[in-house]
């Protein structure tokens, strides 16, 4: 484990935690944050039969670093009516919120920030701390839009956590465990011991569960979408409603932090994805690391891995981002409680049967 | 409750029609083009910035009189007798020396209508439409290849001309009359 190498070290273990809780930031959020903004407009670029950024570097990839450097130096506006100590407060929180769920995501079998028992509660009870920072925002800016914003977007990540913590009770009822790390290691071997082909054990169960599997990974897939208020379900940021929604007033590096917020959340709920269905961690093929006896190089191979179906399926939100329209709020409603829950509710009494016979 | 099924699945299936098509799009080469570095191919007979071959203007004014915005202005001087100002390219005898040929193009409508009258066909559109300018005073080109003090020069050998005519004139009518205030030179 990172842990054990950084506290032989340094001899600390408060060094040592520190540096392990600033690793996924510094080693991953933030180039990865960088990496998907390119990639968003290149995606929606190419998707139109346009280019995209081309001029700063090669196809454009330093654009995003050129942006920053712009938004650092911009002028930190705050509005004279604004709450100021609530407004000051809002991007951290929300920020704070998409951090605290990389804590239990484990990136390869040698690192997870912390390998907790409770993992995909505690990631599903802090990525629910977001509507706080979202709402401070909303309600702090002293604008009709930004709190129209987040009072849909209240509304809306409460409502689509429910079939998301659905699809999870299916799979804790299956596997037994809500330790993300057990979970990964699991799914061990070849892709088809993944829970979306119906998980480890072999018998007549696995090939059973495998519709049902599906149903609940295009349910917890589209929950989660809408959860991180990702178009097709990005009416609390409507442009052409609202603005651009709870971060109408914010400028400089605090609307920064709420782009960062965003993007990280969309690799955290793809890794959440990753980690329940499609095996975490584990390779689908098996490692090289294996064939060649060089076991230091399985856990880089699992890292690999990882960030691989991570950003595929970071990919997969934006080609639906630029395929599909804005919903309605009486659409999105209607997606959520007439279908999504009833669907994923059967699911679960249908799966605890199963697991139970 | 059949129905209910029916629009699950419809909903389903039209996203994964719509996503299908978007995917082809991201292999559709892009209709782009770089501007500053690729430039489309202008058309044979476009309008842009005007250009006047000083060398073939004889200085006859027909284009300023063509212009619907007044924005080309010439002045012209005559030559002195027996100085050689050289030919057009289709023949004619130069007679006048341009001193000022401004074509304002902050004011230009780029209509052509000044090309057709030029009878040494000396004004005509370039391909260049790349000419923005931060004062709008940088917009009047000066197309006269004359030095300033070549221009002056001209103006006062007219201005000499026409006075030695003056004066001689003068001398010619008013002999008698000796006490006539003589033209100032």
């Amino acid at each position: 484990m990172i842990y054990d190498f950084f506290f032989k070290i340094t001899g600390s273990n408060i060094i040592a935690s520190i540096i392990q809780s600033l690793l996924p930031l510094f080693i991953f959020i933030l180039p990865f944050a960088l990496f998907a903004v390119w990639l968003e407009r290149k995606v929606s670029a190419h998707m139109q039969d346009r280019l995209g950024p081309m001029r700063v570097g090669k196809h454009g990839w330093l654009q995003t670093i050129a942006d920053i450097l712009k938004l650092v130096q911009k002028e930190d506006i705050v509005p004279n009516e604004a709450d100021k100590p609530l407004f000051n407060i809002a991007p951290v929180l929300v920020f704070v919120g998409s951090y605290a769920v990389f804590a239990a995501i484990p990136f390869s079998g040698a690192f997870i920030g912390s390998n907790i028992d409770l993992g995909i509660i505690f990631i599903i009870a802090a990525s629910g701390f977001v509507v706080a920072g979202i709402l401070m925002a909303g309600w702090a800016s002293n604008n009709k839009y930004s709190l129209l914003g987040a009072m849909r977007s209240a509304a809306q990540i409460i409502s689509y956590e429910i079939p998301t913590v659905l699809v999870v009770l299916t799979i804790i009822m299956i596997t037994g465990t809500t330790n993300l790390f057990t979970l990964s290691e699991m799914q061990t071997g070849h892709f088809w011991n993944w829970m979306i082909f119906g998980g480890p054990n072999f018998g007549v169960a696995k090939f059973i569960f495998i519709p049902f599997m599906i149903m609940n990974f295009i349910i917890i897939y589209i929950s989660t979408l809408a959860e991180v208020n990702r178009t097709p379900f990005d009416i609390p940021e409507a442009e052409s409603e609202l603005v651009s929604g709870y971060h109408t007033e914010y400028s400089g590096m605090k609307f920064a932090m709420f782009f960062l917020a965003e993007y990280a959340n969309m690799f955290a709920v793809s890794a959440i994805v990753t980690a329940l269905f499609f095996g975490g961690y584990q390779s689908p093929v098996g490692y090289l690391g294996n064939l060649f006896g060089a076991h230091w190089l399985i856990p880089i191979e699992q890292f690999f891995w990882f960030t691989a179906k991570g950003i595929f399926f970071v990919f997969v939100q934006m080609w639906l981002r630029w395929t599909l329209p804005r919903l309605r709020v009486d659409q999105l409603m209607t997606v959520c409680w007439k279908y999504l829950i009833p669907i994923a509710f059967v699911n679960l009494i249908i799966i605890g049967l199963i697991t139970v016979l | 409750m059949k129905e209910y099924f029916k629009n699950a699945w419809s909903a389903l299936f039209t996203i994964f029609i719509g996503m299908k098509v978007t995917f082809k799009h991201l292999f559709v080469p892009a209709v782009t083009i770089q501007y500053p570095d690729v430039k489309l191919q202008l058309p044979e007979r476009e309008r842009n910035r005007l250009y006047v071959n000083m060398d073939d203007c004889i200085g006859c004014d027909q284009c300023a009189r063509a212009c619907p915005v007044d924005c080309i202005s010439i002045e012209t001087v005559k030559g002195l007798p027996g100085e050689d100002l050289g030919k057009t390219s289709n023949g004619k005898r130069k007679a006048l020396w341009v001193t000022k040929f401004d074509i304002d193009f902050a004011k230009c409508c780029y209509c052509q209508l000044c090309v057709f009258p030029c009878p040494t066909e000396c004004i005509y559109m370039t391909d260049v439409y790349e000419f923005s300018e931060f004062e709008r005073s940088n917009l009047i080109y000066d197309f006269v290849t004359l030095t300033p003090q070549e221009r002056e020069e001209k103006k006062e050998n007219y201005a000499k001309l026409e006075a030695e005519k003056a004066a001689a004139k003068a001398a010619a009518v008013n002999k008698p009359i000796e006490k006539q205030e003589t033209p100032k030179p």
